[in-house]
Parts: C-alpha cells; sequence; structure tokens
C-alpha cells in the first residue's frame, strides 16, 4: 500500500541518540523483555545478581573493612562469631576469621576475585570460542575438521586437570616467585581453555545455519569479502546463543575457580577469592568457627545459584521455538 | 445435498488468539456444509485462516488459540463441545486427516505397516492377519506398488509421494466420515501434485466420504472441488458451485485473485494487481476487510460489514449484491 | 539473436561430493560418492530478454543458477558473461567489475534480508561494496530512489525486515539486486514462497523494470503458468540435463520431449476444459544413481531399449534443441496420439 506514495520525501537520517532511544524502546515493548517482566524468578535473580555485581565492583567502598590493609588486623578480633551468636560484636555482621579479618568484608573482596577471574575467563573463551567456530562454520573443509578434533580432545580433559596442568607449566617455567603473581593469570587461562569448546561448537552449528541462509548467499554475490561477511552477516546472527552460553559459562567458571582455590591450586592466600575463603575456613569448621566457611559458602551458592537462573531463562528468551 | 442432512456443519464459528496485544480474530463467523461424497475446497491467501479453520473443526488448535463462538456439527451430531478424550476418538475414527508435509504425519520409528494395523484395529474388531491384509489393500489402493513388499518397510524409504499416498491409506483406513486435507500437494512436485489430487478425489468418492481441502492453489481446486469456498481476513468473501466461482466470480476479492493467476495460453502484457496486501490480523479493517484494496468500493464498504448474499449461483459477501443496493442503483 | 548475448552457458557440469566420511569409506571400503546435479548444460540468454529453467525439485535448476552468479565452481564447462570467461578472470578488481554487472533474487523472502540491518543499510551494502558513492546522504537518496523503483516507500529505509510482508521483502530484494546498476538479474523461483495476488505484483514489477532498464533474466521456477507469463525462451531440466530448450511460445504450443509433454499436462486445469492427456506415472529417481541411457526413460511411456543404454544428444528443430532419441527417430508423434487415444479423459 505504501506504493500509492507520489511525492519523493526523502527521510532525514535519524541522529545516533535517536535511533539509540529508538532500540531502546524497541527493546522495551519486545519479547524479551516481555518475558523478563512475567518470570518473578528471573527478577529476584537479576536483582540478586546486579547487588553482587555491584559489591563486587565496589567494594572497597561497600566492605566495612579493608580486609587488604593487613595494618589495620587486630589479633584480637580473631575467632569472632557472628554478631547474633553469644560472644558476638555488632562491628562484625559475620564474625571474623583466624587472622581477625572479618569475614563480611572478605566475603565482598573475595566476590571481586571470584567474579573478576570468571568474567575474564569466559571473555577470552567466548572470544577464542566464537572466532574459532565462525571460522571452522565457514570455511569448512580440513581447518574445521582440525579446529573440531582439537575441540573433542580439550572436552575429553576436565577443567580441574588443565588448570593443574598449565598450573604446573607455569610453576616450572616461570619459578616460584613469579608463578605466585602469575596465579591469577593462570587461573584465568585454566577456565577459558576449558570453556572455550562450549562456544566455538555452538557457534560452529548456528554459523552453518547462517552460513546457507540466503541473505549470506546474496552478500557472496554482491562480492564482499569472506571475513566481512562473518563479521557483519553472520557474527551478528550467531550472538544469541554465545549470550546464553557466556551467562551459563559464568557460573561454571565461578565454580571452577573455587574448586581450584579450595585445592589450593587458586588465587593466593593473600588475595582470597571465595573459594580461598571456604578452604581456609574448613580448616577450622571441626574446631567450631563455622562461619568462616558457611557464609563464603552461601555467597558462592547464592551467587552461582542467581545467574544460573538468568542463563536459564535468557535460553529460553532467545529461543524462538519455546516462545 | 439440500434435502440431505450435511456430514460437517460449521455454523458461525470464531477463532481467537488471545494476545498480550489484545485479542485477534483469525476466524470470524464462519459458516459452510459439507455433504457426502463432496468436495468442498477452501481457497485463500497466508494468512486468510483457511487452514485455522480446519484444525479448529478437529480441535487441534495450537495454544492460545481457541473456539470463541459457533458450532461444528458432524453427521448430526454436535462435535465442538466434547471433551477431550470424546474429540480424540471423533478424529481417529470419523474425520481422517491429510496435512501438508506427509513426514509430520507418520511416526519415523514405525513400519507403515505397523502404524496402519494398529489404527485399524483400534478402531474396528479385526485380528491382526485380518488388518494387516486390509492394510496392504488399501496401499494397493492408494496405488502404491508391491504393497505386500513395501508395507514392512519405514516412512523415510517412501518418496515424498509415496509418502503423501501412505497418509491418505493411513485417514481412510478407518472409513472415516470426514477428509480434512490441509495442502496435501503443496510439499509436491507438479508432476505427482496431480496423481495425489486424482487420487484423493477418486477414494472419496468410492468410501463416500466428505472431504473439506484446504489449499492456497486455485489449480487444484479446479480439479478437485465441487464447491470452494474464497476466504479472507478470516471470514468467508465467496462460495458456490466451483465453475461458477472460477469462471464467473462475485466477489471483487475473488475476481482479482483469478485474474493474479497467470495461466498457459494467455498471452497478457501484465497480469491483474490487487494492491497491496492482506491485512494482518492485528489491523483488519472496519466494514468490509477487503474495501482498502478494492477497486469496486463504495459508500458504506468500509463502515458496514457485508454477510452472505445470494449472487447468482453463489453467495458472496459483498455489498454489489446486496438487492437493495441494486434497486437503488436503477 | 544476432547481438552478442548477456551469458553463454556451455557444457556446464557440476558435481557435489556426497561421499561417506573418511572413516567409513575406509572400513566399508566405499569409494567416493558423487551427485551430479548438472551435467552437461548450454543455452544462452539474448540481452534484454528472459530465459527460464523449469524443472521439478532435484533437477539442478537452482545449482545452474548459483554457478552462473559464482555461489559453486563448475566442474567442467564455463560461463561467459557478456563475452568473459568468468573462469578467466584475474584479480579481485576484474571481477568486482564484471560482479556489479550481475545479481541474484532468491526464492525466501524471510531469509535473504538480513533480520539485524535495518533496510536502508541492506540495500545499501552493493553500493558501498562497489564503491559506487561514498557519501553518506547521497547513498540514503539513491536508496530511496529504489525503494520506490520497487513501488515502496523511501521512509521505508529505516524499517528492519521484520516489519514488512513477504511481498515487501522481496521487493527490498529486488531494490538491493538494482543497487548497483546490474543489467542481468538471476531469479531463482521469486515468487514461489508468495501468494499468488502478491506473485503477480512481483511479477508485473520485474516486467515492468525489464522494460524500464532493459534487463535480462533468469528466471528459475518450477510453476509453468509463471514461467509461460514470464519468459521469452525456456529451458526444461530433468535430473541436471536441459532436455528441451527453445522459444517459450513455440514449446507451451508444441512440446517435444516427453518430459516437456508430461509437465505441460499436469498444469491444473483453471479452465475446466477436460483436456485429454498422457497418464503421469512414477516420481523423481535419486539424482545420486539416476538411471542410466536417457534419465528418464523409466517413467516414459515411449521408451526403448536405445533409450535405457544411450544417453541422447541434442537434436535441432528450428530454433529447438530437444535430447530424445523418440524425437530423433520420428517415432513419437504418432505413439503420443495412440497413447491420448486409449487415455480416459480427464475429469472435468
Amino acid at each position: 500500500m505504501q506504493n500509492i506514495e507520489t511525492t519523493v520525501e526523502l527521510p532525514a537520517a535519524p541522529s545516533f541518540g535517536a535511533r539509540l532511544s529508538g532500540n531502546i524502546k524497541a527493546f522495551l515493548d519486545g519479547d524479551v523483555f516481555y518475558s523478563f517482566k512475567r518470570s518473578p524468578v528471573t527478577i529476584i535473580a537479576f536483582v540478586v545478581t546486579m547487588i553482587l555485581f555491584f559489591c563486587a565492583i565496589f567494594a572497597p567502598w561497600v566492605a566495612p573493612y579493608d580486609t587488604y590493609n593487613i595494618a589495620g588486623l587486630n589479633l584480637m578480633d580473631a575467632f569472632r562469631p557472628p554478631a547474633w551468636v553469644a560472644g558476638g560484636d555488632a562491628t562484625f555482621l559475620l564474625g571474623t576469621d583466624d587472622q581477625g579479618r572479618d569475614v563480611l568484608s572478605a566475603i565482598i573482596f573475595g566476590l571481586r576475585i571470584s567474579l573478576m577471574v570468571g568474567f575474564l575467563g569466559v571473555l577470552i573463551a567466548a572470544v577464542v570460542g566464537t572466532i574459532l567456530g565462525l571460522i571452522s562454520g565457514y570455511f569448512g573443509g580440513w581447518i574445521d575438521a582440525l579446529i573440531m578434533r582439537i575441540a573433542d580432545v580439550q572436552l575429553t580433559f576436565p577443567a580441574i586437570l588443565i588448570a593443574l596442568m598449565i598450573d604446573g607449566i607455569a610453576g616450572a617455567v616461570l619459578g616460584r616467585a613469579a608463578h605466585a603473581e602469575s596465579k591469577l593469570a593462570v587461573l584465568v587461562i585454566a577456565i577459558a581453555a576449558s570453556l572455550w569448546v562450549n562456544f566455538a561448537r555452538t557457534v560452529r552449528g548456528s554459523t552453518l545455519v547462517e552460513k546457507n541462509k540466503e541473505y549470506v548467499q546474496a552478500a557472496r554475490v554482491i562480492g564482499i569479502h569472506p571475513i566481512l561477511i562473518m563479521y557483519r552477516h553472520v557474527l551478528p546472527n550467531v550472538m544469541g546463543p554465545v549470550l546464553v552460553i557466556a551467562t551459563l559459562s559464568l557460573a561454571i567458571a565461578i565454580i571452577t575457580e573455587a574448586t581450584l582455590s579450595f585445592l589450593g591450586v587458586g588465587v593466593p592466600v593473600t588475595n582470597p577469592s571465595l573459594g580461598t575463603l571456604i578452604r581456609i575456613g574448613n580448616d577450622f569448621l571441626f574446631s567450631g568457627e563455622w562461619w568462616m566457611t558457611i557464609f563464603p559458602g552461601v555467597a558462592l551458592v547464592i551467587l552461582v545459584l542467581a545467574v544460573n537462573l538468568l542463563g536459564d531463562w535468557l535460553r529460553d528468551a532467545l529461543n524462538p521455538k519455546l516462545r | 445435498m439440500a434435502d440431505k442432512r450435511p456430514v460437517l456443519d460449521v455454523r458461525n464459528l470464531r477463532v481467537e488468539f488471545p494476545t498480550r496485544r489484545g485479542t485477534l480474530t483469525a476466524v470470524d463467523d464462519v459458516s459452510f456444509q459439507v455433504g457426502e461424497g463432496e468436495v468442498l475446497g477452501v481457497v485463500g491467501e497466508s494468512g486468510a485462516g483457511k487452514s485455522i479453520t480446519g484444525t479448529a473443526i478437529i480441535r487441534l488448535l495450537e495454544p492460545p488459540g481457541r473456539i470463541a463462538g459457533g458450532e461444528v456439527w458432524l453427521d448430526g451430531e454436535r462435535i465442538d463441545n466434547l471433551t477431550a478424550e470424546q474429540m480424540r476418538r471423533v478424529r481417529g475414527k470419523r474425520i481422517g486427516m491429510v496435512f501438508q508435509d506427509p513426514l509430520t504425519s507418520l511416526n519415523p520409528l514405525y513400519t507403515v505397516g505397523r502404524q496402519l494395523t494398529e489404527t485399524i484395529m483400534t478402531h474396528q474388531e479385526l485380528t491382526e492377519t485380518q488388518a494387516r491384509k486390509h492394510a496392504i489393500d488399501l496401499l494397493g489402493e492408494v496405488g502404491i506398488p508391491a504393497a505386500d513388499v513395501r508395507i514392512d518397510q519405514y516412512p523415510h524409504q517412501f518418496s515424498g509421494g509415496m509418502r503423501q499416498r501412505v497418509v491418505i491409506a493411513l485417514a481412510l483406513c478407518v472409513n472415516p466420515r470426514m477428509i480434512i486435507a490441509d495442502e496435501p500437494t503443496t510439499a509436491l512436485d507438479v508432476s505427482i501434485q496431480a496423481q495425489i489430487i486424482k487420487l484423493l478425489k477418486r477414494l472419496c468418492e468410492e468410501h463416500g466420504a466428505a472431504v473439506m481441502l484446504i489449499t492456497h492453489d486455485m489449480g487444484v481446486i479446479a480439479e478437485t472441488a465441487d464447491r470452494v469456498a474464497v476466504m479472507y481476513a478470516g471470514r468467508i468473501a465467496e462460495i458456490g458451485p466451483v465453475a461458477e466461482v472460477i469462471r464467473n466470480a462475485k466477489h471483487p476479492y475473488t475476481e482479482g485473485l483469478m485474474g493474479s493467476i497467470p495461466v498457459v495460453g494467455h498471452d497478457l502484457a501484465r497480469l491483474t494487481q490487487i494492491e497491496g496486501s492482506m491485512p494482518r490480523l492485528t489491523e483488519i479493517p472496519t466494514g468490509c476487510a477487503f474495501h482498502p484494496r478494492c477497486p469496486k468500493r463504495f459508500g458504506r464498504c468500509d463502515k458496514q460489514r457485508p454477510e452472505l448474499m445470494q449472487a447468482g449461483a453463489s453467495r458472496a459477501a459483498c455489498w454489489l449484491h446486496d438487492t437493495a443496493h441494486a434497486e437503488a442503483a436503477e | 539473436m544476432s547481438a552478442p548475448p548477456i551469458l553463454q552457458v556451455d557444457g556446464l557440469s557440476k558435481a557435489f561430493d556426497v561421499s561417506a566420511p573418511i572413516l567409513r569409506r575406509l572400513l566399508h571400503g566405499e569409494g567416493r560418492t558423487y551427485l551430479r546435479a548438472v551435467d552437461g548444460v548450454s543455452f544462452e540468454i539474448p540481452k534484454g530478454k528472459t530465459v527460464s529453467l523449469v524443472g521439478e525439485s532435484g533437477c539442478g535448476k537452482s545449482t545452474v543458477a548459483r554457478l552462473v552468479v559464482g555461489l559453486y565452481t563448475p566442474t567442467e564447462g564455463k560461463v561467459v558473461f557478456d563475452g568473459h570467461d568468468m573462469a578467466q578472470v584475474q584479480g579481485r578488481a576484474e571481477m568486482a567489475k564484471l560482479r556489479r554487472r550481475f545479481q541474484m533474487i532468491f526464492q525466501d523472502p524471510y531469509a535473504s534480508l538480513n533480520p539485524r540491518w535495518r533496510v536502508l543499510d541492506i540495500i545499501a551494502e552493493p553500493i558501498r561494496a562497489h564503491g559506487l558513492m561514498s557519501d553518506d546522504t547521497a547513498i540514503a537518496r539513491r536508496v530511496g530512489e529504489l525503494l520506490e523503483q520497487v513501488r515502496l516507500s523511501a521512509k521505508d529505509g529505516e524499517k528492519f525486515p521484520h516489519e514488512f510482508s513477504g511481498g515487501q521483502r522481496q521487493r527490498i530484494s529486488i531494490a538491493r539486486a538494482l543497487a548497483s546498476n546490474p543489467e542481468f538479474l538471476v531469479c531463482d523461483e521469486p515468487t514461489s514462497a508468495l501468494d499468488v495476488s502478491v506473485q503477480a505484483q512481483i511479477l508485473n514489477l520485474m516486467k515492468d523494470l525489464q522494460t524500464e532498464l532493459g534487463l535480462s533474466y533468469l528466471f528459475i521456477s518450477h510453476d509453468l503458468a509463471v514461467v509461460y507469463h514470464i519468459s521469452d525462451y525456456l529451458g526444461v531440466m530433468y535430473l541436471g540435463r536441459l532436455v528441451e530448450v527453445g522459444p517459450a511460445r513455440e514449446i507451451f504450443r508444441d512440446p517435444q520431449h516427453p518430459y516437456t509433454r508430461m509437465l505441460l499436462d499436469a498444469i491444473p486445469d483453471l479452465e475446466m476444459t477436460g483436456k485429454k492427456r498422457i497418464p503421469v506415472a512414477g516420481e523423481v529417481p535419486s539424482p545420486i544413481a539416476p538411471p542410466p541411457g536417457c534419465h528418464f526413460h523409466p517413467r516414459c511411456p515411449f521408451a526403448n531399449e536405445r533409450c535405457r543404454t544411450e544417453t541422447p544428444l541434442p537434436v535441432h528443430i528450428g530454433e529447438r534443441d530437444v535430447r530424445c532419441h523418440a524425437v530423433e527417430e520420428g517415432r513419437l508423434e504418432a505413439e503420443v496420439a495412440a497413447a491420448k487415444a486409449k487415455a480416459p479423459a480427464a475429469v472435468a
């Protein structure tokens, strides 16, 4: 019915701002946001995640004490139970550890380390996995076979084993002193190494579907370079699944980090993550100082659960077949 | 057929889809009858509501779709208010179905023979050997060569056309009173379409079943149907004998539709073109839903909705055929 | 056909490797399996004309279209576009110059537009890719013109594909194809996903554009009525081979190859004349292992021993090429007449 239009009226190119606000409006009006509004569990998970992220990012301002400041610690405060237990002190809400550190503050700083390691690990895994998946799916042939066989081999090693291996190699190559500083990097690389396969496989699958769609063929007929086709046409259309896997992987990454730290391969005691806190606390569990391990554990469970619920919802919301 | 009781009698059927942006009416006040041994073609473009009419009759509407009004009568019995369990039996025994994609109608894990004999034995008192013999006969009847061998094969071992024949055999195996065929030939190649259409028509005549043939293809209708209902935006625009509707369309939409079909042997520089496209369900125009695209619209078309009225041998929902209007024009 | 043709296709073949995975081949001692989708196809498209290829699914017509635009590389034979053998073109720059001059329109309007791009960017892609314009205002103006050329509104450029109906999307596809000012369009079933009334709009538009811009079309379709309406020349394909090719009107008036006759007979009779037909039998065999000799012989009522063993070569009849032993031997007409006399009249 548009063809009744007779006057040539060229659209004024809308400003970037107008386009952006249009996009936001479209999002708020869209199905994804609608399904979000309809799921109270998701809203709670989202709020909890946001609070935890906020605490982690602004830890120095949120936490009651600076646990990195060793001078600020007082051994007199050690082993205080939570505030509501007899012998507790209102200034240490969740009690203190063997060094006199405030457990709540330690958790908040630990959250920061856990999330940072998780984020970096997932980010590297996502970038590497997506690129390899795109190449594998788009070009096919021997390069596809090569990448996918490497992925298969990778899958047979559990993340822990990879981490132990990388840790061992890093220890041998770098020497003890440097190794202690590189612990975080080792952890991030280990997590990325165990997670990239998921991204690569999913992206490869989606790429195989997208590359046979006619809009990709149209771009090929026009003569667009394959790299540009992958970047401009295929990539934006496979990002949905990547986002879902990234969210679910974040939960896995945090757990992996906690496991590794619990085993002692992870971050050093001077810079404790949630997993390290749980390990330290674990030593005191049987002597009655349960709060040192329980509270970091609860924090870990809440964080992983919230992120996982968000990931599950995202997967359903972005899957057109389930809507 | 007028003196006999119709096999299928649909009265003022209305199907709604409640969505978060309001309730959409996909089928609106649709009434028609199909008599014994008769083939009623239901034709329309995508979004006209023809398939939804079919699935509403057999109560297989995809949620959140629901029948919001009207009645469906099969052989003098009302079936739109049956329980799900009663309806399941009606579907198995008294209404057979043939869908566009034969693969979805067949279970890939069972042999064709097992699916046929199970269906036969559920609805008829036959031993397995008898049922199997009946199944082989049926497969032969739908034109599958070496039926006694092929009965033990799986659906994937059949070609598209042969699969559709199996589906037809499956639909006919319990001697249903009514067959609803939704785009039965659309997925098939042209040379096979003709075979399937002929088969469907012949078998329904022999078995005395009434057929509701849903398709977008006027050619299929012309070859098969006795009467045809043309649907537009959820309503019947025109219904009448097939020759009359094709050669002498009464509704401007049917006229445009017929003109837009290219025909071998007709040398035209341009095809007749109906401007615009079928309205979305969210924005169905007031009055006659076709009026914004209608070359013959006049005063009342955008305000009052026309009901089906007699127009020659057909009935058309168009104010052009309102006798009062005709008198006024004179 | 005095002017040089815009496109010449000569002995074109394409075999796809459909072998089992290497491990399976080794274990079962299987060799490689090839699907000969296109087998020695030759035709040419005169400037400003429409050549259609028809056939049933699996006949290789879409593969020909993709070979012509370079989405596949031919196994044998060549594609010559306006005098340039496409396989001999040296360098990306030379190729880009030729690529600008032909474009393709696809079947599925729901898959042929990137869902995440605005219409403006979709149509502008060829303009930008070929560096035809660089100024954004000029590009927007050109896209507006193109949208109006396909009878949409210039304002539609700001929308996303999902805001349009199937017919409107196909117009956007056409606008994109026209963006680089091509002379030749390959149209792969451009209307078969559309409703008839929308199909009429698109066919009319394509005819109008052909007159306005002097375009040549290679039109792929399975719908003979559509082909009759749009084509100047017609090629009928069966299992990778072109069995009959020539002026469209002639073929429709007087089909030669038994397969062409069968296809024409299978067209639903909208005028309900109850004409006599040769009974249609059988289905298309698997293209992986096509029947020897003439591929059509298992379905052909007029096949003899020679048809079962010897591949027919093209026979010239006037402007037409037919691949059929019975036509070559001159025995077909009499046999067809005899078959029709026996056949029952079609149900009217």
